[in-house]
């Protein structure tokens, strides 16, 4: 029996389902050995009886929290997948705006659309049984991923931090040239990827156990960066702005 | 003839959408294409953020077109600040609008568009009855994706991109790896239009006015004014005089419109507007495939996206030549900080994109208005509804949904694209 498999959508850019499809020629082969049951971006179908749920996005909507719910009923197995789910993601940004702005800066009235609340994570609002980070995932780690489950191995993400991928990929530290980094707290699992093509960590994958918060925000004081500019580097994609500095 | 219609959740497009049709006796008394999926905020959210931080959000509207919208942020920041790109970042910025254009077109006529003429409900069943179909518009999508991978460090969100220019400059390896990967693509387009050659779309008009960037120079993707049919172009800083937008109860998208009048963007409306600079090999394609401009059939839009996927691929090898003849610098444009006000506008694969963004002296962005392809869409989707629904009427209802899911997935909808964003309020 191929495990079933739904993908469902909450507020999000759908950029992480997208990633499923950018597998590519191992999308075929990945169809060979689980079935996809429900995928709205992909299929007309929308089977019920899943057994493995990927839930893509956070919630921000009433609406959406009973859905949710309904879903975690039917799934024996859970994942946050991406960034919006496993930790709020850039929809955290609005929540540092007061909520009674939201609606009349876009719509211009108060009066419509008015179940929009403060963004939550999935595990805020149902039990997750695991996470898949990024923004986006990884592909081959959704692949990696997936091969566990049906092979009924633990699924593990790596605990150390990007730094470790980014060193070995040869690159020039950025904190020692005087930029900003998230790589020293941040799960890896990307290769370092954004380092690598010269941009910061911004922290999409979720801190490492155990990060030494302290000690990179001495170093980047150090540097220069404002404690506002740290913060707001932390609240990014973590939701770190409330942090003591 | 009485039917309920109501297809909730369409599928096969990006984002969330109902589509709510109510016939009586023959006549339409409801219709309504509802988009439901969350308002995400992205105005609020930009809203105190320094100016660079913007690409790197608003890449986040959409995981499909995210190129497009790092490039409109970035060029809206550049008017902003009157940062004027090199010109070998605007060639590879073009290079890479076209990956985009390429990737999203044959993710829809493939795996989004192409099942329903095969009458299945996805592209799954096809991988075991008709492998040599979706193994090429895999192979033709993974080809798009490495050179934004190559390029950009990835599709999705893509890294290396900057304000002024890149963050991390291809190499002349990487431009060798562009061009093999672009030149490997040659049999399956071929194949590409030999294969929808023999598909046939549903026979449906109703003339619009169809709305784009022009440029005297080429095939207007990355930059140009815009362009309505009957009216001189206008540049895209004045795009209010051109668009306006509206709040639908019903939709967490508005609705745009010119002046009085539905309007129709995307690959259609720009080979409508603008055929004279395809590429030789794309107006081949376009007339093998019965795409004679101007067309007023929104089914031919699949069709248009075909002929644009050649474009692209061909362009890109031109604007590889002219990179070759030039050394790559590393140098990046100064950026000095300073207020202002910046549109940028670019053709994203589902039509023209607007970000416009209100900068203070500090670089911290006070206003925030992004207009996307499909909320400019979404009306010209419910009056073509209208139009056709009188012609289909006898049909069972089965077909009547099936049909009308078809036509709106021509427009390649992006739902969650077009939640994002709107009003404008600016610090004077």
């Amino acid at each position: 029996m191929k495990p079933k498999i739904g993908v469902f959508s909450f507020t999000s850019c759908e950029g992480c389902q997208l990633q499923v499809f950018n597998l590519e020629e191992e999308f075929a082969s990945l169809i060979d050995q689980v079935e996809f049951v429900n995928f709205r971006e992909a299929m007309s179908e929308k089977g019920e009886d899943y057994q493995i749920a990927f839930i893509e996005g956070s919630i921000t909507r009433e609406s959406e929290i009973e859905t949710l719910k309904s879903i975690r009923e039917k799934a024996e197995i859970l994942i946050a997948f991406g960034a919006c789910a496993h930790l709020g993601g850039v929809n955290n940004l609005k929540n540092l705006h007061p909520m009674d702005g939201w609606l009349p800066s876009v719509y211009n009235r108060k009066d419509l659309f008015t179940d929009t609340i403060p963004t939550r994570r999935i595990k805020d609002v149902v039990p997750v049984d695991y996470v898949m980070p990024g923004c986006p995932i990884d592909k081959c780690e959704f692949l990696r991923f997936v091969q566990s489950l049906i092979l009924k191995i633990e699924p593990r993400l790596p605990d150390y931090p990007v730094c470790v991928e980014c060193r070995s990929k040869g690159n020039i530290c950025l904190v020692e040239q005087g930029k900003w980094c998230l790589g020293s707290i941040t799960r890896a699992g990307c290769d370092a990827i954004c380092p690598t093509y010269k941009d910061s960590c911004a922290g999409c994958r979720g801190l490492v156990e155990e990060p030494n918060i302290e000690s990179l925000v001495n170093i980047l004081l150090e540097k220069g960066f404002s404690k506002d500019e740290i913060r707001s580097k932390l609240g990014f994609f973590n939701g770190l702005e409330d942090i003591e500095i | 003839m009485t039917h309920d219609i109501h297809l909730h959740h369409i599928t096969r497009i990006e984002g969330h959408g109902n589509l709510v049709l109510n016939i009586r006796e023959g006549t339409i008394e409801e219709l309504r294409l509802e988009i439901v999926e969350s308002p995400r905020f992205f105005e609020v959210m930009l809203k105190g953020r320094r100016f660079d931080e913007a690409p790197h959000i608003t890449s986040r509207i959409c995981g499909i077109c995210a190129i497009s919208h790092t490039t409109a942020s970035i060029k809206a920041c550049e008017a902003a600040m009157d940062i004027a790109p090199s010109e070998e970042t605007v060639l590879l910025r073009k290079i890479l609008i076209n990956a985009e254009v390429l990737q999203s077109h044959i993710l829809h006529v493939y795996l989004l568009a192409l099942p329903d003429f095969f009458g299945v409900g996805s592209i799954i069943p096809m991988v075991d009855t008709n492998p040599d179909i979706v193994r090429r518009a895999l192979r033709l999508k993974r080809a798009a994706n490495e050179v934004c991978r190559v390029l950009v460090g990835r599709h999705v969100h893509p890294i290396g991109m900057d304000i002024g220019g890149f963050k991390r400059l291809p190499t002349q390896k990487d431009l060798d790896e562009v061009r093999g990967l672009l030149e490997s693509t040659a049999p399956d387009m071929d194949e590409t239009i030999r294969f929808f050659e023999g598909i046939k779309m549903p026979e449906f008009n109703r003339a619009t006015r169809y709305i784009s960037l022009r440029s005297k120079d080429e095939y207007a993707l990355y930059d140009g004014r815009l362009y309505k049919k009957g009216i001189p172009p206008i540049e895209p800083a004045r795009y209010k005089e051109l668009i306006t937008e509206e709040v639908i109860e019903y939709s967490t998208a508005k609705h745009a419109r010119s002046g009085d009048e539905s309007i129709m963007v995307g690959a259609l409306a720009r080979v409508n507007n603008n055929y004279e600079y395809l590429c030789d090999e794309a107006k081949e394609a376009a007339r093998r495939l019965g795409l004679e401009p101007p067309s007023t059939n929104p089914f031919m839009n699949n069709i248009a996206q075909v002929v644009e996927s050649i474009h692209c691929i061909h362009d890109s090898l031109k604007l590889l030549d002219l990179l070759s003849s030039r050394s790559l610098r590393g140098e990046k444009s100064q950026i000095k900080v300073k207020a202002g006000n910046g549109v940028g506008a670019v053709e994203a694969p589902r039509g023209t994109l607007y970000h416009e963004y209100d900068i203070d002296e500090k670089g911290v962005i006070q206003g925030v208005n992004c207009i996307i392809p499909t909320a400019q869409n979404l009306l010209n989707i419910e009056e073509d509804i209208r139009s056709m629904v009188p012609t289909i009427i006898e049909l069972p209802k089965n077909e009547i949904e099936q049909r009308l899911e078809m036509l709106v997935r021509a427009y390649d909808p992006c739902i969650s694209c077009s939640t994002h964003f709107l009003e404008v309020k600016f610090v004077e």
